[in-house]
């Protein structure tokens, strides 16, 4: 689904990304975890098509096509999505209209008929009641006045009815405390199928807990320094990132 | 002789008709020469005239004028015009009231609606009692030339204790084919305990010349009263208004102004509310989107005269192309007028390089306890926020068309009559094709 080469990224005229390789493949989960200013968000931010970094080398193809020459819209068109990790408020349009005017977008891209009115408000109910968002807050302006972690679940409840291929968590659980991060979980899982994949960006291990991934990758300077299976997770959880840091300097 | 006619200043012309024209107006012809007087000593403002000093109202000035309009619309042209469909509608035609165009049938009790010249000429003690008392000849040149050469408008009465649920919408056309200069003019009495809706909107149909109309309505806001008032400014290329709108509040009254200016070459709107007593509220809001070359001013003066009054000021901007917009907004908080609570905030968008927006606020406080506060932000559109959209497969020209429309949407919905609000949104989505 996703195939990552050699992808350098920087952003005014600074290197972040500095060669990473990655394979995806429909159904699996990857967690990329990493310490601060690794560029784990930044990935995130060159999967979603943020202008502001310049890919300056490697590589992106996703189900055949090149990411890279797609404009952020048509790449969610296409099935990517992107939870944002600081979700932004936007007073005066509603979640309602804002949901109707993407789907409506991405079906027209995909030569599909509007949808009606009636099947639009059916699968917001069900959506609504799949995330466990209030209704209240669905009928309200995106995010605004919402805390934290309605702003999280707002991010998977627009993953839900967006029904992606290809979904990227940015630090979804921070932020987030037990309960929230639990349902923000349950959602994510029951969301999964054979035919999507999902990267969860995280610092921290306990996400992990509640979405287990199939592989786990550490990201250090710029580049994938380590991946394995979910057992790297608690490993690293246990020896703070330090270790990798003196095993790939060492 | 056409020659010499045509080198003659504005000011030589405005005189030669006013002089022509002074026996055959309504009113007393005192109060005409004092205004004219008045005028001739204020002059057209230019750029040294502070409070003209973004806005070249001499340049809409130039050129020759004719002042007998010349044309008539047809009633198939004014239908469209008429876009609240359940409301009492009044026709200003050139400055001159239409009966036949307007729907004033069945008017409920304690509503009156006739032209000033048959306000006039019925002896209306009420019409006598308040007419030109509150807008100032000295205070500005517009309100003087205005006092001086009107012909009619539309006078509205509404009675002690009545509701008038329907909205009353008087619309105000210009249509000509030589550049013209006219003075509608109205006055509007809201009664103590009484409470109304009034819509005045502007519009030029079939012009092809320039029209410029300067435009004055005074209106009294009695005791206990409630008015809901909105001006919809849509003049399309040929148009230049200036839009004089001079209230008085009495105690305990509400009053909301709602300004909104779709299209026009120039707009000019002065809107002077004056709060005469204690416990009174006042709501101003305002909508420009500007485009072009068109320049669109906005002056506003809250005038706190006693304690206890609240002031809610809110006008938002969208400015594209080479136009400019003006907001100065003049809070003066006097001596008596303790326990104001006086607030104003002026937002705008600038969309591109070449548009030019100022914002001028002006808070003058003479008492010591009060609650005032103002703020302006000039912005572009948020990136973050167009990313945001995108990444959800909104494409960009969506995007940037929701985010407008969120911005508008706070003046927007301030709207109380829905069949307006919903034409002031579809407009907007015109405006941002």
């Amino acid at each position: 689904m996703l195939s990552i080469k050699n992808l350098h990224a920087s952003i005014d005229g600074k290197e972040i990304l500095k060669g990473i390789n990655l394979e995806i493949k429909a159904g699996e989960v990857h967690a990329i975890m990493g310490p601060n200013g690794s560029g784990k968000s930044t990935l995130a931010a060159v999967l979603a098509g943020r202008s502001e970094y310049e890919v300056t080398e490697g590589e992106i193809i996703y189900n055949g096509k090149n990411l890279l020459d797609l404009e952020a819209e048509d790449r969610a068109r296409e099935g990517v999505f992107l939870a944002f990790q600081y979700p932004i408020e936007i007073p005066g349009v509603s979640n309602i209209n804002f949901l109707k005017t993407a789907i409506g977008e991405i079906r027209a891209y995909k030569g599909l008929d509007p949808m009606s009115a009636k099947d639009f408000l059916m699968m917001m109910k069900e959506k609504q009641k799949l995330v466990e968002i209030d209704r209240t807050l669905i009928n309200r302006s995106i995010n605004e006045g919402f805390s934290g972690g309605e702003k999280k679940r707002n991010e998977i409840f627009q993953m839900a009815m967006l029904e992606p291929k290809l979904s990227i968590l940015d630090e979804t659980d921070s932020g987030l405390d037990i309960d929230a991060l639990r349902i923000v979980a349950n959602g994510v899982n029951k969301l999964k199928s054979e035919e999507n994949a999902t990267i969860i960006i995280t610092h921290y291990q306990r996400l992990l807990d509640y979405i287990i991934p199939d592989f786990v990758h550490i990201l250090h300077n710029g580049k994938i320094v380590k991946s394995g299976l979910k057992e790297l997770a608690l490993e690293l959880e246990e020896k703070g990132y330090d270790f990798i840091k003196e095993e790939v300097e060492a | 002789m056409e020659t010499v006619i045509k080198t003659r200043t504005i000011k030589d012309k405005l005189n030669f008709e006013f002089e022509k024209s002074k026996l055959f107006l309504f009113g007393s012809t005192q109060l005409r020469d004092k205004a004219m007087e008045s005028y001739y000593k204020q002059g057209i403002p230019t750029r040294k005239h502070e409070e003209y000093k973004y806005t070249r109202v001499d340049l809409m000035l130039k050129g020759e004028f004719d002042f007998s309009a010349n044309k008539n619309c047809s009633d198939a042209q004014i239908e469209p015009l008429k876009f609240i469909k359940d409301a009492y509608v009044a026709v200003i035609e050139n400055g001159i009231f239409v009966e036949g165009s307007s729907n004033l049938q069945n008017l409920p009790e304690g509503l009156t609606i006739c032209s000033l010249v048959d306000a006039e000429k019925s002896n209306s003690p009420v019409f006598e009692k308040h007419y030109a008392q509150y807008a100032d000849v000295k205070a500005d040149p517009f309100i003087a030339l205005n006092t001086a050469m009107t012909k009619d408008g539309v006078f509205i009465h509404v009675a002690k204790n009545a509701i008038i649920e329907k909205p009353i919408h008087i619309i105000h056309i210009s249509t000509t084919s030589e550049d013209t200069i006219i003075h509608p003019r109205n006055l509007i009495v809201v009664d103590e305990n009484s409470q109304a809706k009034i819509i005045e909107s502007f519009e030029t149909v079939d012009a092809t010349a320039k029209t410029v109309s300067n435009a004055l309505t005074e209106i009294v806001v009695d005791k206990h009263a409630i008015v809901d008032h909105y001006k919809i400014q849509d003049e399309k290329e040929l148009g230049y208004l200036v839009n004089t709108t001079q209230v008085i509040q009495q105690k305990q009254s509400v009053f909301s102004t709602h300004t909104f200016t779709l299209s026009g070459s120039f707009v000019r709107n002065n809107l002077t509310l004056v709060l005469d007593d204690e416990h009174i509220e006042s709501h101003l809001n305002g909508l420009y989107l500007t485009a072009g070359n068109q320049v669109v001013d906005n002056h506003t003066v809250v005038d706190h005269r006693k304690p206890n009054c609240n002031s809610n000021e809110l006008y938002k901007g969208i400015i594209d192309g080479k136009s400019a917009a003006t907001f100065n907004g003049k809070i003066f908080v006097r001596k008596d007028a303790q326990k104001t609570n006086a607030f104003q905030s002026n937002k705008n968008i600038l969309l591109s390089e070449d548009g030019t927006i100022n914002t001028k606020p002006q808070l003058e406080i003479y008492a010591d306890d009060v609650k005032c506060s103002h703020g302006s932000t000039t912005g572009k559109l948020d990136e973050a926020k167009i990313f945001y959209l995108r990444a959800r497969g909104i494409g960009i020209i969506n995007a940037k068309k929701l985010l407008m429309h969120a911005f508008a949407s706070e003046v927007v919905n301030t709207i109380k009559i829905e069949a307006l609000r919903e034409y002031i949104e579809e407009n907007i989505s015109k405006t941002f094709q």
